[in-house]
């Protein structure tokens, strides 16, 4: 038996190199050996991924595209179809879980410098995927065709409208028509089906590829390649199969899918926070929702855009709304230049940048509510010193990550 | 060495128990995705059972093919006196002359394969690979049989069968044309698609 | 780490999308076990309200199956479209454009109504505010929907309500009832309208004598309605629910071999 298999794995090997594939990224990748709780994120959004292209597949085997048919074509799966109802809640709660595990893969990583030389090409790779992410989803929202996805979908297209001279060109040619309609959502479904599930998959790879080439980071921030054995392999470093593949992922993608399932089984609408209300009536061009707020993963940056409520240099708050929520969007693609600390992890750092990072999540939560309400004066103003703290944290990152004392890295793992 | 030994043993345990419910795992959650692909409560709806008025219909005639039951082509003939007549003169050049195999209820496994003998009631799909055959009802001449008595021919395959449905031997299809559970509301109204007396 | 995941968890509960309503909601805990009071709500709905309200997206069928009612009782007795066959969806033979002359605009339909409200809470309570209000085209205003369009279908049924003044016990300024210094009798004061609803009363009264039914009953007839639109909303509720139950202690036992398995390899280096 073990013979023909060997036979047989020599076959293939001498054609595609598969054994040397699995040795190099799975059974001789050493990873460090002090991953901890924030170290699940990344593989369970590999989980979620999956999840969500098979559930996707699926779910537009029934789906219809147009604007007369996408809403009774949801409800059809939801009744008609056999366990139509599951393929659908497994999809819209996986947007939110995705989100979700996205969101505290960042924060490890920010926590624990992990976008630091050599890493930031991964890093980068990242945020393009946070992107490319963020887009699928507005896509995906409005499928459906909910009354509240609508019209987010058309706040959302008429800030192009907001950049000088083309923006209304530019929002005409976006839609393909003068108002949201079935052209757009069209054109969406395509994009949301085809493209940008590619995308993702295709930057999924890189980023893979490129952490594999350079290796982990881990909690303490220490390069395990500085210490080798005799043959070459990080004292430090364990093999990621099976130690961490089954040691340390498996039981945590079974521990999140049971938090999935109970969501998914018995929370689908997660309060009104993951299906909204008012998208159970058919998208109305003639009547918008009282409150138009997007799904809760976007509210951080909805929030900014809505703190931007004064012209500046001759030129509208909307403008510069616009560019502020681009701006908190993209500016964390450029960490790795703006950190200059000598050591990586928050551990061994000084308080300035623990403080900071601190400050700055409880500004993004609190941006993350605001969100989600009507805006009053006082929650514009709110919302105002949160987004200066939000963009307080990376640009005078230069200024305390130099000034602060950091305590000494080990040269090992500490164990 | 006795301790690592044991250890081993609850490590292989251990996959195997892991592997197994695993495996019962990604079984389970392929039932929504292969279930989903059943006829949904809209086919099934599409596909319920069909009244239909056969009291214009005149010997010789075929009502159909109607996108009906099931949606699937349906035949309703009317077959002449004459038809019935010869319809088993030459049970040589059949494949099932008696209708053995279970393609017909029991009520239609007859020699006219119907209850009443003049209406015929078919699924237009071939029993080959499931292309609808025409209706040649005229005794004549045809290019692909000299001696045609008038009944169904398949032109994707060549497949024939005569008036009532039954298969020709040596042509691709194995078996006479079926039968769909059918029943008479009155002398005018068939229904097609269930049995008298079911709900 | 299940220790760090429940408290990322309870990051989540406790979020419950707020709407604000004109008048606060009645209370209406609803029942999918209780099968006589679908039938008895889906009852009402054929007779009352899907001359003008669909179902579009349900079928008669699946309502059948899930409400425990026989097809032929159902075909006699709960579908009035003739041309309606068992499997069809429950829609109805009234034109957007009629019922836009009729009402000022198409009733809505209202398979999805619960979830659209976010629960049977709003309907319940929608369909016991009506109140008498001539100056309206059907004579008729509602307390949660100011101006509504739509007729008090239920009118016989339920009788005339108009706005009128209560008395209701007085509250001193430290927000106690106030008592008579002498009988120790709580004191009353004659409230309307707002300050009514302000302080948790109904500014609503019956006309006695004008309905079919005593005002349990008619309560009870709107739970049935409120009960039935809640399972439209959501058929597959009580599968889902059942299966996620399954589903979650297979992953609990699925859990436990594989925590026990890959702390069998975490020993190892640890």
């Amino acid at each position: 038996m073990s013979a023909a298999f060997k036979n047989f794995m020599d076959w293939i090997d001498a054609r595609l190199p598969v054994t040397e594939t699995f040795e190099k990224h799975m059974s001789k990748y050493y990873a460090p050996k002090n991953f901890n709780f924030w170290y699940f994120f990344g593989v369970l959004a590999t989980v979620v991924l999956v999840s969500q292209l098979f559930t996707g597949i699926w779910l537009t085997m029934s789906y219809v595209p147009t604007a007369e048919g996408a809403f009774a074509s949801v409800e059809y799966i939801m009744r008609d179809v056999d366990y139509g109802w599951m393929l659908r809640y497994m999809h819209s709660t996986g947007a939110s879980a995705f989100f979700f595990v996205v969101y505290l893969h960042m924060f490890r990583g920010m926590a624990y410098g992990s976008y630091q030389k050599p890493r930031e090409l991964i890093w980068l790779l990242g945020m393009l995927l946070f992107v490319a992410l963020m887009a699928e989803g507005f896509f995906g929202y409005l499928l459906p065709w909910g009354n509240l996805a609508y019209w987010a979908g058309q706040v959302i297209v008429s800030l192009a409208g907001a950049i000088p001279f083309v923006g209304e060109d530019l929002a005409v040619w976006v839609r393909g028509d003068f108002n949201i309609s079935g052209i757009t959502l069209n054109r969406f479904f395509a994009l949301h089906v085809v493209l940008l599930p590619l995308v993702l998959i295709v930057l999924v790879f890189l980023h893979i590829l490129a952490l594999h080439e350079v290796g982990s980071n881990n909690p303490d921030g220490v390069d395990i390649k500085k210490h080798l054995d005799e043959d070459g392999t990080p004292l430090d470093g364990i093999p990621f199969h099976p130690y961490y593949t089954i040691g340390h992922d498996l039981p945590a993608i079974v521990a999140f899918l049971f938090f999935f399932c109970i969501v998914m089984f018995f929370y689908p609408e997660g309060g009104g926070y993951l299906i909204e209300r008012p998208n159970y009536e058919p998208a109305n061009p003639l009547k918008t929702p009282e409150l138009i707020v997007p799904v809760w993963y976007y509210t951080p940056f909805y929030s900014m855009l809505r703190a931007v409520t004064f012209p500046l240099f001759g030129v509208d708050a909307k403008f510069w709304g616009l560019v502020v929520m681009a701006g908190a969007i993209v500016i964390p693609a450029v960490l790795p230049w703006l950190d200059r600390s000598p050591v990586k992890s928050i551990r061994y750092k000084g308080l300035g940048s623990k403080i900071f990072l601190a400050v700055f999540i409880v500004a993004f939560f609190i941006l993350g509510y605001l969100g989600t309400k009507h805006p009053t004066a006082e929650r514009t103003l709110i919302a105002q010193i949160c987004t200066a703290i939000y963009f307080g944290y990376f640009l005078l990152m230069p200024w305390y990550t130099q000034v602060e004392k950091t305590k000494p890295v080990p040269e090992r793992v500490p164990s | 060495m006795r301790e690592r030994s044991a250890n081993t043993r609850r490590r292989n345990f251990l996959i195997g128990a892991t592997s197994v419910v695993g495996a019962a795992g990604v079984v389970g959650a392929a039932v929504p995705f292969v279930g989903s692909w059943n006829p949904s409560a809209r086919a099934l709806a599409a596909g319920a059972p069909i009244k239909l008025d056969i009291s214009k219909l005149a010997p010789g005639e075929i009502l159909g093919p109607l996108r009906a039951w099931r949606d699937r082509p349906i035949f309703v003939v009317k077959r002449s006196e004459e038809m019935l007549m010869k319809l088993n003169s030459r049970n040589d050049r059949l494949a099932d002359p008696d209708s053995s195999r279970p393609q017909q209820p029991e009520y239609a496994k007859n020699e006219t394969r119907s209850i009443r003998p003049d209406i015929l009631v078919l699924e237009g799909l071939c029993t080959h690979l499931g292309c609808s055959p025409q209706f040649k009802p005229v005794v004549k001449p045809e290019q692909f049989d000299t001696e045609w008595l008038g009944g169904f021919f398949c032109a994707c395959h060549g497949s024939k069968f005569d008036l009532a449905g039954r298969v020709y031997s040596g042509v691709p299809a194995p078996s006479n044309l079926k039968v769909p559970p059918h029943y008479y509301e009155s002398d005018a109204v068939i229904v097609i698609g269930k049995e008298e007396g079911v709900v | 780490m299940i220790k760090n995941m429940l408290i990322l968890l309870l990051l989540i509960p406790g979020f419950v999308f707020a709407v604000e309503t004109a008048i606060p909601l009645d209370e209406m805990e609803p029942d999918l076990n209780d099968k006589a009071s679908l039938q008895r709500g889906m009852k009402t709905f054929m007779n009352y309200c899907h001359a003008c309200h669909s179902l579009k997206y349900q079928r008669y069928q699946r309502t059948a199956d899930d409400l425990g009612i026989p097809h032929n009782l159902m075909m006699e007795h709960l579908v009035f479209d003739p041309s309606a066959q068992i499997g069809a969806l429950m829609d109805n033979v009234l034109s957007d454009d009629t019922a836009k002359q009729w009402f000022g605009a198409a009733p809505p339909d209202l398979t999805l109504y619960t979830q659209l409200k976010g629960g049977p809470g709003y309907f319940y309570t929608y369909m016991r505010s009506f109140y008498e209000d001539p100056t309206r085209p059907f004579g008729v205003n509602n307390l949660l929907f100011e101006n509504v369009g739509m007729p008090h279908v239920l009118l016989d049924l339920q009788g005339v309500q108009r706005k009128v003044c209560k008395d209701i016990p007085k509250l001193a300024a430290n927000g106690g009832e106030v008592r008579d210094p002498l009988t120790g009798e709580s004191v009353s004061e004659e409230k309307c309208g707002e300050e009514l609803i302000e302080r948790g009363y109904s500014p609503l009264g019956l006309v006695e004598g004008t309905g079919q039914l005593s005002l349990e009953e008619y309560d009870q007839v709107i739970y049935d309605l409120a009960n039935f639109l809640y399972y439209t909303g959501d058929p597959s509720r009580q599968d889902r629910e059942r299966i996620g139950i399954y589903v979650l202690l297979f992953l609990a036992f699925f859990y436990v071999f594989t925590h026990l398995l890959g702390r069998e390899y975490s020993k190892e280096f640890h």
